[in-house]
């Protein structure tokens, strides 16, 4: 035996090594195993519905029949007036808590009722969309109601991301700013902002993808079962992916099987597609390293 | 140490009975110097003496940190800098060279034309002159000329340094504040700032802290000598190393029997 041996004590960390290493590979393929389970099972019993007047007519025969269209365009519409509110808002407030908050029990307090408002319950978000913006503001069951209360649900999400990339910039540059008579201000426009610029957009998509998807928050608040007109202004009710799956699949007897099928696979087609933005985005970003 | 009343209209900065805290920690205990006009004034000391606290009270940069509290007066050129109503403008005539070279994340031309740009200057072709004249100053333009439009955070140490001097410059500062400028610069580099800023000393007054007592030698008019946020001994650099010097622990410093 020399120097070079293995002990038993060498085998025996062999064989953990190799028994952890399988360990974890399992546990990482049982966890992508349900979603390729999910898409393949979509993509098998949905693509069937795919066609020209599935993406562009009304639905039709008692929901039976026909397309999605006015609950795609929806969707668009409600995302799109919920990114308004809420990008504008949630930058500026993590902009405000980042750069200028003094660090003080108020912030913290602050930080915590963030925290805290992105583990509240998507429902009770609705409820809370109900009384403040369709009752309260009297904005009636419409599209601004329900993309408000999107966009209060999704705030949490657009804060704590722009604060984090505000946060990856270097404090270093802020003093140099500063010392060279720079206000907060300027400091924040030249030097801060145009360096968090691609992470606050990641934050952004990553909350667009999640919006896309919610039912709850919208149901009571402004999505309708059925309209035949497309929305004319933000007071208007529509249609929208989720509540149209969910009531497809729940609400309305005789449909066919591969229409809710279909509607899911756009669905999550849509919030895949968004993320690989998001992630393209995200790869630009550390290919141009800035400092 | 105030020498003497009539000297004090004379001097580019008084510093007068300055104590700095950190909330409960005390980093610098009741200092007073003056700092001549167009002389290098050096700081030396080891780690943890509230030289780096000194600098970042002249410029006010305490109000832009966490709980660091600052009482006493420090004038600049006869006014307290502390009444300066506009803080922006105080900065502005303080040139800032820290111990890490600060590259900003814009192009090394932008990095130069930013305190312009502040002060309301946009004229492209009058931008264009101060970069070349700053970067020319800080020994840095023949290695950049042809590549402006790079970032200047990608630079290496050297040139980062420089490039830090320069925007500084470009503030046309009449007071420069160097913090440890060389320790991540290498010494071919170190030399030539040692070189740039002798002839800086014409134009402006600098106060240079550094952790090199041999750098304090070669550079500086007078050397102020900073221990535990007490300053031990203040003077001409030359009588500080000829030992004519008041205090034990200045010649044990010097001799580096500690720090």
């Amino acid at each position: 035996m020399n120097a070079f041996s293995a002990t038993d004590l060498d085998s025996a960390n062999k064989r953990r090594e190799h028994a952890f290493r399988l360990l974890f590979g399992a546990m990482t393929a049982l966890l992508i195993l349900p979603v390729l389970l999910i898409l393949g099972m979509l993509v098998w019993k949905g693509h069937s519905i795919f066609s020209f007047e599935f993406f562009f007519t009304n639905p039709r025969n008692g929901m039976t029949e026909g397309g999605i269209f006015p609950a795609l365009i929806g969707t668009l519409y409600l995302v799109t007036v919920a990114l308004f509110a809420s990008v504008p808002l949630g930058v500026a407030a993590a902009v405000y808590l980042s750069e200028y908050a003094p660090d003080n029990l108020l912030t913290r307090l602050i930080n915590l009722a963030i925290i805290n408002l992105a583990g509240v319950p998507s429902i009770v978000h609705a409820l809370f969309g109900v009384g403040a913006f369709v009752l309260f503001f009297n904005f009636g069951t419409s599209i601004l109601a329900a993309s408000l209360t999107l966009a209060v649900m999704t705030l949490p999400v657009v804060i704590v991301a722009t604060r984090e990339s505000l946060q990856a910039v270097p404090q270093a540059f802020r003093e140099a700013s500063w010392s060279l008579g720079a206000t907060r201000w300027q400091t924040i426009r030249r030097i801060v902002l145009p360096n968090s610029v691609s992470g606050i957009l990641t934050g952004v998509i990553l909350e667009v993808s999640r919006t896309v998807g919610e039912t709850a928050p919208i149901m009571f608040t402004g999505a309708t079962f059925y309209v035949a007109f497309l929305p004319t202004s933000v007071f208007d009710q529509t249609m929208a992916m989720s509540y149209h799956l969910y009531t497809i699949t729940t609400q309305v007897p005789g449909v066919p099987e591969a229409l809710p099928f279909g509607v899911a696979l756009t669905l999550i087609a849509i919030v895949l597609a968004l993320n690989s933005v998001s992630i393209a985005f995200r790869m630009i970003l550390r290919g141009r390293k800035k400092w | 140490m105030v020498e003497a009343d009539e000297e004090r209209t004379t001097s580019k900065l008084c510093v007068d009975g300055l104590t700095i805290r950190y909330g409960e920690t005390v980093a610098l205990k009741d200092i007073s110097l003056e700092v001549r006009p167009n002389e290098i004034f050096g700081i030396i000391g080891p780690a943890n003496s509230g030289k780096t606290s000194f600098l970042r009270a002249i410029n006010r940069m305490d109000e832009m940190t966490e709980g660091m509290h600052v009482s006493g007066r420090i004038d600049l050129d006869g006014e307290d800098v502390r009444t300066w109503r506009n803080v922006y403008a105080l900065r502005r005539r303080i040139g800032v060279v820290f111990p890490l070279p600060v590259g900003l994340p814009l192009s090394i031309f932008d990095n130069v034309a930013l305190s312009p740009r502040l002060r309301g200057i946009n004229d492209r072709a009058k931008l264009e002159e101060i970069v070349e004249r700053c970067l020319r100053r800080a020994a840095l333009w023949d290695e950049v000329a042809d590549r402006l439009d790079s970032l200047g955070s990608l630079l290496s140490g050297g040139q980062q340094q420089r490039l830090t001097i320069a925007r500084s410059l470009s503030q046309e500062p009449d007071l420069l504040l160097l913090d440890e400028f060389s320790i991540a610069v290498d010494p071919v580099t170190t030399m030539r700032i040692e070189d740039i800023l002798k002839e800086l000393r014409e134009e402006m007054t600098i106060i240079l802290v550094t952790n090199l007592v041999q750098q304090a030698r070669r550079l500086a008019d007078r050397t102020a000598f900073f221990l535990k946020g007490d300053l031990v001994e203040v003077g001409k650099t030359e009588d500080l190393f000829t030992r004519r010097v008041r205090d034990r622990r200045t010649t044990d410093y010097l001799e580096g029997r500690f720090g």
